[in-house]
């Protein structure tokens, strides 16, 4: 028997693999594919202080080995998750849950974050939004305003809080330390990469929102690279994410430094792709003679 | 899995395929199926047509890359569908003698609706650019249901869009088509009705918020909560 079970600051995992924000709605849904009680947590959908409806239609566009999106954190509030998504999860799911969260102000971060606290097993706070005071600029390129979202979030909260980084920045080592530094207690990356595709036709943008991130297998090798950089970087556990789709690839970036793995844009290919995954990764590890799947975490780092 | 049987064209960018394989979750005309297609990261999600308990009929039309793609395959290829998918027409509030109004690409989830229709007397109207993109007229006929087709330049049938064909004495009316004509069809009937709506989708089954939309009773999925919205929801 191989041991898959893993641990994020405290928070027991019975294996390393998590559906990744955005790409689960808040889960209860999946419950008609599969029993999600097999799943490691559940990383639930991005969550603002208020409704948001997202940005205009066409959200989604397609290219090679993923897809653009441009969703713009639809949610229905916190107030309406607190009450209504997260209830309706508990009734089908009773593993950890990972609260995602977004904010437009340091303030209102650190306000949804404390309404969350007491509702989820995990914070994981997206700082790939843009800051309104500060001109739009997301807050996670720049290492002050990472640090000031983390200190403030981990001012009014008790649950282990892990920062959600932006691929988009030029060394994403300083954005990783000012997070540590500020008193993160793990890292989460990558969030999907800024892209576009142009409707030749109609010699349009596809998406209405003009840019949208790209996920999916084509950021597989950048997620590899910064999560092995991270992990160099900080002393901090790490979920890593951005494009696994098989149980190969969750070996691979857990030897990149990462804890735990999210599956993302794969959910929306295959609904039971998590399922999947998990079913597949004993195999997988034996095949490596792999005993214990912590041997994995960081295996790829030798001196 | 599904196995292709057939897969023929009814006009020069119009396909039907027919597959075997596992209906069992196809609960209502109108629903639809997602298709993953070697190559392509997305699934095509297409209309169903129609289906029995091993087939099922999908019409489609070659827009891009993936249709085309659709357009090349022979009988005997294996594919994967998941099946069953949105939430199809409400058959409850057709009435005495209901409308089927389709534009092009969306006549087809309207026959598999005229098929389960019972104890009334339906219309089709079926609206088309030119004689050339008609498809669909006789398999109505052959259900017995009165069927009107339009063209817009009028080489066959009545001159004009669906609109300027629409019979006066309907109980109901189901919809399906590009979202010009929906509007117009919502703006000139007195009746009630279901549209249906076609999105740029990610997934299919309502997780990735890709083709939501703002109705009387706030955000719908397309894909989830639709494709089949009532008329007195949608908002333009």
């Amino acid at each position: 028997m191989v041991n898959l079970s893993v641990c994020l600051s405290g928070v027991p995992l019975k294996n390393p693999v998590i559906p990744a924000s955005g790409t689960f709605g808040f889960g209860y849904e999946f419950a008609a594919w599969y029993d999600l009680n097999c799943l490691g947590a559940i990383s639930c959908k991005g969550t603002t202080e208020q409704p948001r409806f997202g940005n205009p239609t066409p959200r989604i566009a397609e290219c090679v080995g993923g897809m653009l999106n441009s969703v713009g954190l639809q949610n229905p509030g916190v107030e309406a998750v607190i009450q209504g998504e997260l209830p309706r999860l508990r009734q089908v799911y009773h593993g950890p849950v990972i609260a995602n969260v977004s904010g437009f102000s340091v303030e209102e971060y650190a306000r949804t974050c404390q309404q969350l606290n007491d509702h989820a097993d995990l914070l994981e706070v997206n700082i790939s939004c843009p800051n309104v005071h500060e001109g739009g600029m997301s807050f996670g390129t720049s290492p002050e305003a990472a640090a000031a979202v983390t200190h403030a979030v981990k001012a009014v909260t008790t649950k282990p809080v892990y920062l959600k980084l932006t691929p988009n920045v030029t060394d994403i080592t300083a954005i990783a330390k000012a997070c540590a530094d500020a008193g993160a207690d793990g890292i989460s990356l990558i969030n999907t990469l800024l892209g576009m595709r142009i409707d030749t036709r109609r010699r349009r943008p596809i998406l209405a929102n003009q840019m949208g991130g790209l996920s999916g297998p084509a950021v597989f090798p950048v997620a590899v690279r910064m999560v092995w950089q991270v992990y160099e970087a900080v002393k901090l556990p790490i979920i890593g994410m951005g494009g696994v789709s098989t149980a190969a690839d969750v070996v691979e970036l857990m030897l990149a430094g990462a804890t735990a793995v999210q599956v993302g844009a794969a959910n929306l290919v295959e609904p039971c792709a998590c399922r999947s995954i998990i079913d597949t990764l004993p195999a997988q590890l034996e095949a490596l003679g792999v005993k214990d799947i912590n041997e994995l975490i960081g295996g790829a780092h030798h001196g | 899995m599904f196995t292709i049987l057939r897969n023929e064209p009814l006009t020069a960018a119009v396909w039907r395929m027919t597959l075997a394989g596992d209906t069992g979750a196809i609960t209502a005309p109108g629903q639809f199926v997602n298709l993953k297609l070697g190559g392509f990261f997305l699934r095509r999600p297409i209309s169903v047509c129609d289906w029995d308990e091993h087939t099922l009929t999908i019409i489609y039309k070659v827009v891009g890359q993936g249709t085309a793609a659709m357009a090349a395959m022979r009988p005997g290829a294996v594919l994967d569908v998941l099946t069953g998918l949105g939430n199809g027409y409400d058959l409850r509030p057709a009435g005495a003698r209901p409308l089927l109004i389709g534009g092009g690409v969306g006549v087809p989830p309207l026959y598999g609706l005229a098929k389960r229709l019972h104890d009334c007397r339906p219309v089709a109207v079926l609206g088309f650019n030119t004689a050339d993109e008609v498809f669909g007229r006789r398999e109505f006929e052959t259900l017995g249901v009165q069927t009107i087709v339009c063209t817009a330049d009028g080489s066959v049938g009545v001159q004009g869009f669906v609109t300027d064909a629409l019979p006066e004495d309907a109980s109901y009316f189901y919809a399906c088509g590009p979202e010009p004509m929906l509007r117009a069809v919502w703006d000139k009937t007195d009746i009630d009705g279901q549209l249906s709506f076609e999105s740029r989708m990610g997934c299919g089954f309502g997780a990735c918020m890709g083709c939501s939309c703002q109705t009387k009773y706030g955000a719908k999925r397309i894909c989830r909560d639709g494709p089949v919205l009532t008329k007195g929801e949608i908002l333009w």
